[in-house]
């Protein structure tokens, strides 16, 4: 089934049953400026697909125009909360994200190249451990909760001044041994239904499990606002869910194993855009 | 005669309790297939439909299609489709694949539906949370019986 789709062959019998399915050949331009990569060559390290897909590309041709315009786009509104946020002062320094950064537009870039390693700190950070890095140690601030509205926003935030460009995480170096447990993390099959990522996100991409049409389970368009629960919505919230959906004890969010499993899930997407706050369902 | 009837339901109670396969005890030949009823009778292919396109049941559709059961809709593409699967698999093939399809179809992605242990971090049903206690099978013996006879009513 799967390589009928790949070689461009769809029957349109098999579609005409699922009238939601969406223009997997579509390209996704933002505002008519920003020109987003969703599909690319795979990254040289993965063995077992030539070409990667953003989970944009599944969506419905509804969906997919969300993400279009940003004043379609309800992800974009989250954005601008974050942009008040930056301005502002909080902590015991009475500092605000501006006092060291000036403008959001200075981040362009870096969203694209977390998890990363961290050489003070000793440990592959996530953005959102960046960010709280940033807040308890230049602000005296409180942390924010790890997928928590106020992270989410800023991440989002911080995502879409880096929309069209490729994201680049690097996986040698000090970060090669978590990327290693990550990629292990991925290939393990779970639960009581027995799946790994793999089973779903990379032998059955683009094939339907029961309403759903399976995508590649790329991260590059997080925060991914839901239509399903009209909200931003976290990178490991969504691990989360797809590993409970296994029938089987997750990892928490913000634990050792998800911060591994990011960085190696976000590697499998070295070379699509950073797409977030995207629109999915 | 009341007390006869008495004694005659418990005695097939007995049997049927006595008859039944813990999923730890399923013996899988080497081609995976199950000679026996799990359950020790026979099954119900009109239950056996239900449990097919129930979410919370079988859920067999999210996988595969079904020509005849085109009224639940939403029918997946990750395995085969099952028509006319009766003119290709018996009755103990097709309960070995149920019960564990990883007997007959190494790796495979289809989950065993009577099997209860060597699994990864078992969780508390999908709530995410560790399994509080000893598993149950995602079915019963009976909705076993229940679905293999359901697939043998599905003839070219
Ligand atoms: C039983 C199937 C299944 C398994 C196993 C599974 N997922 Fe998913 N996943 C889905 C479905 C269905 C969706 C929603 C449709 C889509 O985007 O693929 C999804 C969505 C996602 C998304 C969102 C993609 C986007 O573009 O917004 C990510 C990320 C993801 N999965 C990662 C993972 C990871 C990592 C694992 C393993 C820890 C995993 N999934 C295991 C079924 C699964
Ligand atoms: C998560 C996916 C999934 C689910 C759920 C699932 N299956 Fe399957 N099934 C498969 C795949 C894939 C195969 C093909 C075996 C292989 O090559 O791995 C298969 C094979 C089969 C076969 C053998 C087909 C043939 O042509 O010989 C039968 C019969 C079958 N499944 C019945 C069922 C029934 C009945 C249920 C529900 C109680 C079910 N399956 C649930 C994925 C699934």
């Amino acid at each position: 089934m799967k390589l009928l789709i790949k070689g461009g062959i769809v029957s349109a019998a098999l579609f005409a049953a699922f009238g939601a399915n969406a223009d997997e050949e579509a390209s996704l331009v933002i505002n008519e400026d920003i020109e987003i990569t969703v599909r690319t060559d795979a990254p040289a390290h993965l063995d077992n697909m030539r070409t990667i897909y953003s989970g944009w590309v599944y969506r419905s041709d509804e969906t997919q125009a969300l993400q279009m315009d940003d004043f379609e786009n309800p992800g974009m509104i989250f954005v601008d909360d974050a942009i008040d946020v930056w301005a502002s002062a909080d902590g015991s320094e009475g500092k605000g994200c501006v006092d060291c950064h000036n403008e959001p537009a200075s981040m362009a870039g870096v969203r694209a190249t977390y998890p990363k390693w961290n050489e003070e700190a000793g440990e592959v950070r996530t953005l959102a451990m960046q960010v709280n890095g940033c807040r308890t140690e230049r602000m005296g601030a409180e942390e924010w909760k790890y997928d928590g509205s106020d992270m989410l926003n800023m991440e989002a935030l911080l995502a879409s001044v880096s929309r069209g460009m490729p994201v680049n995480v690097a996986i040698d170096g000090p970060a090669q041994s978590t990327w290693e447990m990550g990629k292990e993390l991925y290939y393990t099959r779970t639960g009581q239904l027995d799946l790994s990522c793999a089973n779903c996100h990379e032998d059955n991409y683009g094939n339907n499990i029961r309403a759903d049409h399976l995508s590649q389970g790329q991260i590059n368009g997080f925060p991914t606002y839901r239509l399903k629960n009209a909200k931003l919505n976290g990178v490991q919230s969504r691990f989360r869910g797809c590993v409970r959906d296994t029938r089987a004890e997750t990892y928490a969010v913000g634990s050792d194993e998800f911060i591994a499993l990011e960085l190696y899930v976000a590697s499998r997407g070295n070379g699509l855009s950073v797409e977030g706050p995207s629109v999915r369902n | 005669m009341k007390s006869i009837t008495v004694f005659v339901c418990a005695g097939m109670m007995a049997t049927a309790a006595m008859a039944e396969i813990a999923p730890d005890d399923v013996t899988y030949d080497e081609y995976g297939e199950v000679m026996v009823s799990l359950s020790g009778q026979p099954g119900d292919p009109v239950v056996g439909k239900e449990i097919m396109v129930e979410r919370g049941k079988g859920n067999c559709i999210a996988c595969h299609q079904v020509t005849a059961l085109e009224e639940y809709p939403f029918h997946g593409e990750v395995g085969p489709s099952l028509d006319g699967i009766a003119e290709r698999r018996t009755d103990v093939e097709l309960r070995g694949i149920l019960a564990n399809p990883k007997m007959t179809y190494e790796g495979t992605i289809m989950p065993a539906f009577y099997r209860t242990s060597g699994f990864t971090r078992p969780g508390d049903e999908f709530t995410g949370e560790a399994a509080a206690g000893p598993l149950a099978p995602l079915l019963t013996a009976q909705e076993i019986e229940d679905v293999v006879a359901y697939l043998l009513t599905l003839t070219d």
